[in-house]
């Protein structure tokens, strides 16, 4: 039996917190008597024998779908999709889930003599997968079998040639996907849910869609509709694209889901990064951090980076169900909630976190400070179902050293962004609604996406629109650490402690502010009522 | 016409010598023996009695039971980690793949593989991870690798043998290795009972799934490639070169399988293994799913034509490298 997450009042005797400070950590002590901590649940229990579960889930669908293997037949048309590089996260140790699901859809259609199969990295308008993270994800049986025929790609949001447009949703949003997916007999999706935003008809309608498909959903409005994003029937996003998933059903694209859910194994069950609260802690696990921590501080920020990078996560696979999208995806999210749901009551006037080094959209890159922005406003203030756990006019302090630093061949549209857009203004609508199409456009920066390895020139915009319920709800944003002038350019304010940063929270909530801190990674969902 | 014998030596001339000695001495020291009491003397058969043959003590009856004892064990892992693996690393530069397939393996198996070379079984116990590497037994042919006290040894010790008896039906062989089974030891087992002798594979015997339905152990199909090339049978001076690894998914009998079918079906999954080495995984399970899988045995043509054939399973080589020197 695994420990449920739960909240923890600060007293007097409540040892410090760790909080996870981008490639580092700090151990900060809340004040006691009326702080809070919310702890995520120890990872769940991980399907005993992975392979067997796949393939009764292949032969026993959800929903209104028949077995895999009656769908496969010789002569027809089969489209594997799969999340790219920035599901899960941190990386997961091999084998990836998804080579274990892929060989399986492979075994069987090898067996009913289906020659026609592509893979697509279903990546929108993330940067494209390389040979090694497409290796890492899919295995090199499937990418040594695939890759060299160019039977294996990267989904390729900008060739008009390769875009098949479905139709029009009763709300006006065009459905333009993938043309070799949509022209398929069959798609099958290949997921891995780590929060309860992934999933769904989200998988095929925005992995596989177009820039002119996807604004309709990747939007302000959208998102400041969306109370939470993580939270299917009360997520705007969700809602749009379920009904574009109408319009492809309608339209005859057939779409057979495999859906997994993972544990919240992150950093191991044992040393100090375990979800072991602070008094587990054994002498050799403060020795542990303590070395850790030192060692970490005295080496070179680049040095730093790849040795959080190369980590990979004992992350393992709690359910898998395959079927009919909807009735999968249902499943899917109360797999997800088991995990990571944690009743909390009621809001309080602060909300602090401390940001990790990764995020979705930094896998073996740099955490720039747009992604910060992203990280914090958008996925983790969004962790929640019901209520923010912070009110609204409230504080929200985050700890991330926050560099003034972008890679520059996966975000090049990034730095633009950050110091054209942001040195303008920082008002979501108004960015979206004066530069959005100038940077959707351009064409260099479309270049770099379908040759390189960058992220599309619209994607900044929507990692601040991400943001845009957080920063509508919030009376400010702290970031402790971080880069004063990155800090200020992103419209918050700098604070080099945590008791300044309460300080400063105290001209805007009072001094006796409550605070809640979201103890996170591992990922938690504050269920808050 | 020359004399061309040799001199005889002068000790050997001389009408007292060591030899003479011995062989006056001989007789008187043998009745000498017989007319000490027993036990001092050996015991006298009974007329009517036939004689009990000694014991062998080679070969199928080899008693292993030592070389698994701690010092023994820790004396080969010094051999495999501080010997065996660097010189299979020079000589045979291993690729290895379908690790991953042992993901969800616990507990012992039986690790069962195609057989070329003398290489096969120091490859094996340098590829094969932990934690069934340092707890493996090889089933190695009694009349071979146990013929004589000094060869048992070194095979029980350097790579943890026991002897199987390939000449005749026995269970000695059989029980032994259940036992270890039992015990929670991994056996490695060659299913072909011998190195191939033209390059091609031989039938596979019903050992290794005679022990997994007995011991209730998964198989592990293991394909390799290229040991052939380093010392194939008949070749004593080993050369150099790149092989391959291929490990399968673990395999257990179905309920109602008996050891012949399984064999046929590790066979079979070797097969699709070398197929997924020489091709790639998809056009392999392509091949595996329309029953098109080809045979370890090699197409059954005339001897040259398998000969030439032989060319076409190297990955990378087709046609290139025919499997004779070229003769101008």
């Amino acid at each position: 039996m695994t420990r449920p997450g739960f909240v923890l009042e600060v007293d007097r005797s409540t040892p410090p917190v760790l909080f996870h400070h981008g490639e580092q950590f700090r151990l900060e002590r809340l004040p006691a008597g009326r702080s809070r901590i919310i702890y995520p649940a120890e990872p769940l229990e991980p399907i005993r024998h992975p392979e067997a579960a796949i393939r009764h889930a292949l032969c026993n669908p959800v929903g209104d779908s028949p077995p895999l293997p009656a769908l496969l037949r010789p002569g027809m048309r089969l489209t594997i999709a799969f999340d790219d590089v920035s599901l899960p996260l941190p990386p997961m140790r091999r084998p990836d889930i998804r080579q274990r699901i892929i060989e399986q859809v492979l075994d069987l259609a090898a067996a009913a003599g289906v020659d026609d199969v592509e893979l697509i990295a279903a990546l929108a308008l993330h940067r494209r997968m390389t040979e090694s993270e497409l290796r890492h994800a899919v295995g090199d049986r499937v990418y040594d079998a695939f890759a060299p025929h160019g039977l294996l790609r990267n989904h390729d949001a900008e060739d008009p040639d390769n875009l098949a447009f479905i139709g029009t949703t009763d709300r006006g949003e065009e459905v333009e996907i993938n043309k070799r997916a949509a022209e398929s007999d069959l798609i099958v999706y290949v997921n891995i849910n780590i929060v309860s935003m992934d999933g769904g008809w989200k998988s095929t309608a925005t992995g596989l869609a177009s820039y002119r498909s996807l604004r309709h959903h990747h939007n302000v409005r959208t998102m400041t509709h969306s109370r939470s994003f993580m939270d299917r029937h009360r997520s705007e996003l969700h809602s749009s694209n379920w009904r574009m998933g109408k319009v492809l059903r309608d339209a005859g694209v057939k779409v057979f889901q495999i859906e997994t859910t993972i544990n919240n194994d992150v950093f191991g069950t044992e040393g100090p990064l375990s979800v072991l609260q602070k008094w587990e802690w054994t002498a050799r696990d403060r020795a542990t951090f303590l070395a850790l921590q030192k060692g970490l501080d005295r080496m070179p920020a680049r040095l730093r980076r790849q040795v959080f990078h190369s980590w990979r996560a004992p992350h393992a696979m709690t359910s898998v169900q395959a079927g009919e999208v909807e009735a999968v995806h249902e499943l899917t999210t109360e797999h997800v909630y088991r995990q990571h749901l944690v009743p909390v009551e009621g809001q309080t006037d602060i909300l602090t976190m401390g940001l990790p080094y990764i995020c979705p959209y930094n896998v073996n890159s740099i955490m720039n400070p747009i992604l910060v922005m992203c990280l914090g406003l958008g996925y983790f203030f969004n962790l929640y179902r019901g209520r923010p756990p912070v009110r609204e006019g409230g504080v929200l302090i985050m700890s991330h050293p926050t560099p003034w630093a972008f890679h520059p061949v996966h975000h090049p549209s990034y730095i633009d962004f950050f110091e054209q857009v942001l040195a303008e203004t920082t008002d979501p609508v108004e960015i979206e609604q004066r530069y959005e199409e100038q940077y959707a456009y351009d064409e260099w920066y479309r270049h770099l996406y379908r040759t390189s390895y960058a992220y599309h020139g619209v994607h900044p915009f929507y990692m601040w629109y991400w943001g845009s319920h957080a920063l509508a709800h919030l009376g400010q944003v702290i970031v402790v650490g971080g880069d004063p002038r990155a800090v200020r350019r992103l419209g918050f304010r700098p604070a080099s402690t945590l008791a300044d940063a309460l300080e400063m929270a105290s001209d805007v909530v009072g001094r006796d502010a409550t605070i809640t801190h979201l103890h996170n990674p591992p990922i938690l969902m504050a269920d808050v009522t | 016409m020359s004399d061309t014998r040799r001199p005889t030596k002068l000790t050997k001339r001389l009408p007292v010598n060591g030899r003479s000695a011995l062989a006056l001495a001989r007789p008187a020291l043998r009745s000498t023996l017989r007319s000490l009491p027993f036990p001092l003397a050996p015991p006298t058969v009974p007329a009517g009695v036939e004689p009990r043959r000694p014991e062998p003590r080679v070969g199928a009856a080899y008693d292993t039971t030592w070389a698994r004892s701690y010092p023994a064990r820790m004396a080969r892992v010094l051999l495999v980690e501080g010997v065996v693996r660097p010189a299979i690393g020079v000589l045979a530069a291993p690729e290895v793949h379908g690790l991953d397939r042992l993901g969800e393996l616990e507990g012992p198996a039986v690790f069962a593989a195609n057989h070329h070379s003398h290489v096969d079984t120091p490859l094996l116990l340098s590829v094969i991870p932990e934690p069934w590497r340092h707890h493996l037994f090889i089933g190695a042919a009694a009349d071979y690798f146990f013929a004589n006290r000094v060869t048992g040894a070194l095979s029980a010790l350097v790579i943890g043998a026991i002897p199987i008896e390939r000449t005749k039906v026995t269970r000695t062989s059989a029980d032994q290795a259940a036992e270890l089974l039992d015990d929670g030891w991994s056996m490695v087992i060659f299913p072909e009972g011998g190195r191939s002798p033209d390059g091609w594979g031989q039938p596979f015997r019903g050992g290794a799934a005679y022990l997994s339905l007995r011991c209730g152990v998964p198989v592990v199909p293991v394909h390799l490639e290229g040991t052939g090339r380093i010392l194939r049978k008949g070749h004593t001076v080993p050369r150099p070169t790149p092989t391959r690894v291929t490990f399968g998914w673990p395999m257990r009998p179905a309920d109602d399988e008996d050891s012949r079918r399984f064999a046929a079906r590790i066979e079979r999954a070797v097969a699709e293994l070398a197929d997924e080495a020489g091709t790639d995984w998809w056009s392999a399970r392509r091949r595996a799913g329309a029953g098109r899988t080809p045979s370890l045995q090699g197409p059954d043509i005339g001897a040259w034509r398998r000969t030439w054939a032989l060319g076409d399973r190297r990955p990378g080589r087709r046609r290139r490298r025919p499997a004779w020197p070229d003769l101008g």
